[in-house]
């Protein structure tokens, strides 16, 4: 089995570097051969992990180290792969999602210049996906975690010559700089703690850094714990885009939408969540730190989706809708039910993978507008992606059955069911959240799929279905959308699925507590009809079609009545703005200072031209003396000379 | 007798005379050399001096190695002169001030 887990991060690694070195020789259509052929591989070899994994108990399959990079200080830094439970779910997601992404790539990017650089990309984006939630130390989680982002800066930028997509990648990369700075000093303190990288003997020392205090202020005692888990958080808010470290993923939709799909929806903005998931022991024993990210993770949850209602852009709704979905996953993660954070993880990865996709698709169709305003009746030109469409939005609002029901669901009685401070304010939040997520959800989707056709004759010509490899990811995607949620939810979350991956205080256990009351999928769905979640995204839905479809001067009234609450939305509550003004405006303030006054004054005028300057002042006084004349300096020497005769004579 | 006094004042007198003579002159540069000429003689006079009162003619043997060697330095130095005054036409000491950068 070794060799299987060292070969699946290896496979796309190959195709990227095929793709990537040799892309010109091979040409295009070897290229994305090869690139498929190593992530089908990868996804394969994973099936075969999960295949066994689901037929052992649990426990960890494989813990070991392939390589030792070095050791230093008694530090050893080694590449290893540790497989349980939570790897494979995981493995599974990122190489099944990349697959489809591969296919439906041949498609989008048909015509695109730079074919064989993007298939290069998302392979090695899968190679890097891949040893990050494999690693068992947290040198190759950082790794992983830091090749993602470039990855992710890489393919946003794809289309370089674009200088908005050049300001988000820029934007995303500095974000992410300040979660990863915090994550960095999280790993650090894990090791000044539990004096090791690796997974479980720092999981085993954990328990131990109980009490261990630190002041980071003179004189104000924190737990080290809680600090280091704060730490750790913070590079999983930069990584999974929570308030106030979100700002860069609305922007990454300047990339193509393939990588939306991929990284920013289904994947690497994942990756925050997989590792809270993953520092379970740490985080478990630190309620402070719960609560910081239970209360984080609703606010964006809430927040982000209301924005996801004013947006026109096709694909910055569904961006917002992730970034409210990432929220999710956070609250469930500081309600201590990482299970279903993971769970909801999955299934999201699929519906929000499918519904990014069939934003390309329609995209393609309308010639690259993505304005939802232009716009409209696309039901009868496109039936594959409608339909499509409809099952990604009906499992992203939850509707009873569909993937995004259980995991949504299992989410919400989680945080109903902990007691953690924040849990309460977290409720609420995701509760609103549910008629939001539908709201905008059906608002795009009615705007897009239905109504007037609000676009011009010449677009009417050149709309029709999309090509088989756009539809066939579509169709494969929407499967797992409708049913993978029934399927799993029981083994995953209520059968101790994920072994000792994760580690939960009984204490705490919310979804100990729900599975007690779980009688299969049927019981559970009929009980989805006991708690506001459901009635609330029907509502949703509902409002959306009244406003949207029925009556679209409401939106407009509101939008007059209410240009205060229109406005913030639409500046989205400032982040932006604050951002450039104060960190942008700052940096750019500080670095003209440095360079007028540290720069220009202190270096350029005193140190290096003034010294200079102070040379040549004394030079020309020094000049006067060295008159040419040989008589001066004879005189010169004859003074100097009685002078020290003087000095002898007078001296001794 | 005459003491030994008057013969080093003289020495002094000639020597500071000489000096003034390069410093105060702007004209010639041949006033230069006899200036030197005459620094060396006030030399000699104090060598001749002290050789006298001491009773040693180690002094007095000095004086003839110093002449020589100003003969010398005469000679080397109106060969210049001359070569000076083909190279600028002019022996003017204002003139010659090549030493500065």
């Amino acid at each position: 089995m070794k060799l299987v887990y060292i070969l699946t991060p290896l496979a796309p690694l190959f195709g990227a570097i095929a793709a990537g070195f040799f892309g010109k020789k091979l040409g295009r259509v070897n290229s994305h051969r090869v690139t498929i052929a190593g992530v089908a591989i990868a996804f394969l070899l994973s099936l075969v992990a999960l295949s066994k994994s689901l037929s052992g108990d649990g426990s960890v399959m494989f813990n070991e180290t392939i390589y030792t990079w070095m050791v230093s200080g008694g530090i050893k830094f080694e590449v290893g792969f540790l497989i349980d439970r939570l790897t494979v779910v995981m493995m599974t997601v990122v190489t099944s999602v990349s697959l489809m992404v591969h296919i439906y790539t041949i498609g989008y990017m048909h015509d695109d210049p730079g074919y064989q650089r993007f298939f290069s990309y998302i392979s090695l984006f899968t190679f890097a996906m891949l040893m990050l939630v494999m690693a068992n130390n947290f040198m190759q989680l950082f790794f992983g975690w830091e090749a993602v982002g470039l990855v992710s800066y890489l393919l946003i930028g794809f289309w370089y010559k674009k200088p908005t997509a050049i300001f988000a990648n820029l934007k995303a990369f500095l974000v992410n700089r300040v979660g990863d700075f915090g994550f960095l000093l999280g790993i650090a303190a894990v090791l000044m703690y539990t004096g090791t990288l690796n997974y479980s003997e720092a999981f085993a020392a954990a328990p131990s850094m109980v009490g261990t205090t630190i002041e980071l202020i003179p004189g104000v005692a924190w737990s080290a714990l809680t600090v280091t888990c704060i730490c750790l958080f913070i590079g999983a808010m930069g990584k999974s885009a929570q308030i106030p470290l979100h700002v860069w993923l609305p922007d990454s939709m300047e990339g193509p939408t393939p990588i939306s799909a991929l990284i920013h929806a289904a994947t690497m903005v994942t990756a925050g969540i997989f590792m809270v998931a993953r520092m379970s022991p740490f985080f478990e024993l630190s309620t402070t730190a719960l609560t910081f990210v239970i209360v984080i993770g609703s606010l964006t949850a809430l927040l982000m989706g209301l924005v996801g209602i004013v947006q026109n852009d096709i694909k910055r709704v569904v961006a917002y809708s992730t970034l409210s979905q990432l929220g999710y996953m956070t609250v469930a993660l500081g309600a201590s039910a990482y299970g279903a954070a993971i769970f909801h993880l999955m299934t999201h990865a699929f519906f929000k993978a499918l519904l990014f996709l069939a934003a390309g698709s329609v995209i393609i169709g309308m010639h690259h507008e993505q304005d939802i305003r232009k716009m409209g009746g696309l039901k009868k030109y496109m039936p594959i992606t409608y339909w499509t469409s409809l099952i990604g939005t009906l499992a992203l609002i939850g509707f009873p059955g569909f993937s995004g029901f259980f995991s949504k669901d299992a989410i919400i009685e989680a945080v109903h069911y902990s007691e953690i401070p924040g849990a309460g304010f977290a409720y609420i939040c995701v509760l609103l959240g549910v008629f939001i997520t539908s709201f905008y959800s059906f608002r795009m989707f009615f705007l897009v799929f239905h109504g007037k056709e609000r676009f011009d004759d010449h677009t009417r010509e050149h709309l029709h279905e999309s090509p088989k490899v756009v539809t066939w990811p579509l169709i494969l995607l929407a499967i797992p959308s409708v049913i993978l949620g029934a399927l799993t939810i029981g083994g995953m979350l209520f059968g101790g699925f994920f072994g000792d991956a994760i580690q939960v205080d009984p204490a705490r256990d919310v979804l100990a507590k729900i599975g007690k009351d779980y009688h299969g999928v049927v019981a559970f769905v009929l009980h989805g009809f006991k708690v506001p979640a459901v009635y609330l995204a029907l509502a949703g839905a509902v409002s959306a079609w009244f406003i949207y479809l029925h009556k679209p001067s409401i939106a407009d009234w509101f939008a007059d009545k209410f240009s205060f609450v229109h406005r913030i939305l639409d500046n989205k509550y400032g982040f932006d703005d604050f951002n450039q003004k104060v960190f942008a405006g700052g940096s750019l303030l500080l670095a003209n200072k440095l360079w007028t006054v540290g720069d220009v004054k202190l270096i350029d005028g005193i140190m290096v031209n003034g010294t200079a300057n102070k040379v040549g002042l004394l030079s020309t006084v020094v000049r006067k003396l060295g008159s040419g004349y040989l008589y001066n300096y004879a005189f010169a020497m004859i003074v100097g000379l009685l002078a020290m005769l003087s000095i002898f004579i007078f001296t001794t | 007798m005459i003491p030994l006094s008057h013969f080093l004042t003289l020495g002094a007198i000639l020597f500071t005379l000489s000096i003034a003579g390069i410093f105060l002159n702007r004209k010639n540069v041949i006033i230069i050399l006899m200036c030197i000429e005459l620094m060396l003689l006030a030399v000699n006079t104090n060598f001749i001096a002290f050789s006298y009162f001491l009773g040693d003619t180690a002094g007095q043997v000095f004086v003839f190695f110093i002449l020589t060697v100003a003969a010398a330095e005469a000679a080397i130095g109106l060969a210049i002169l001359v070569v000076l005054f083909r190279t600028r036409g002019t022996i003017n000491v204002s003139d010659l001030d090549q030493l500065q950068g």
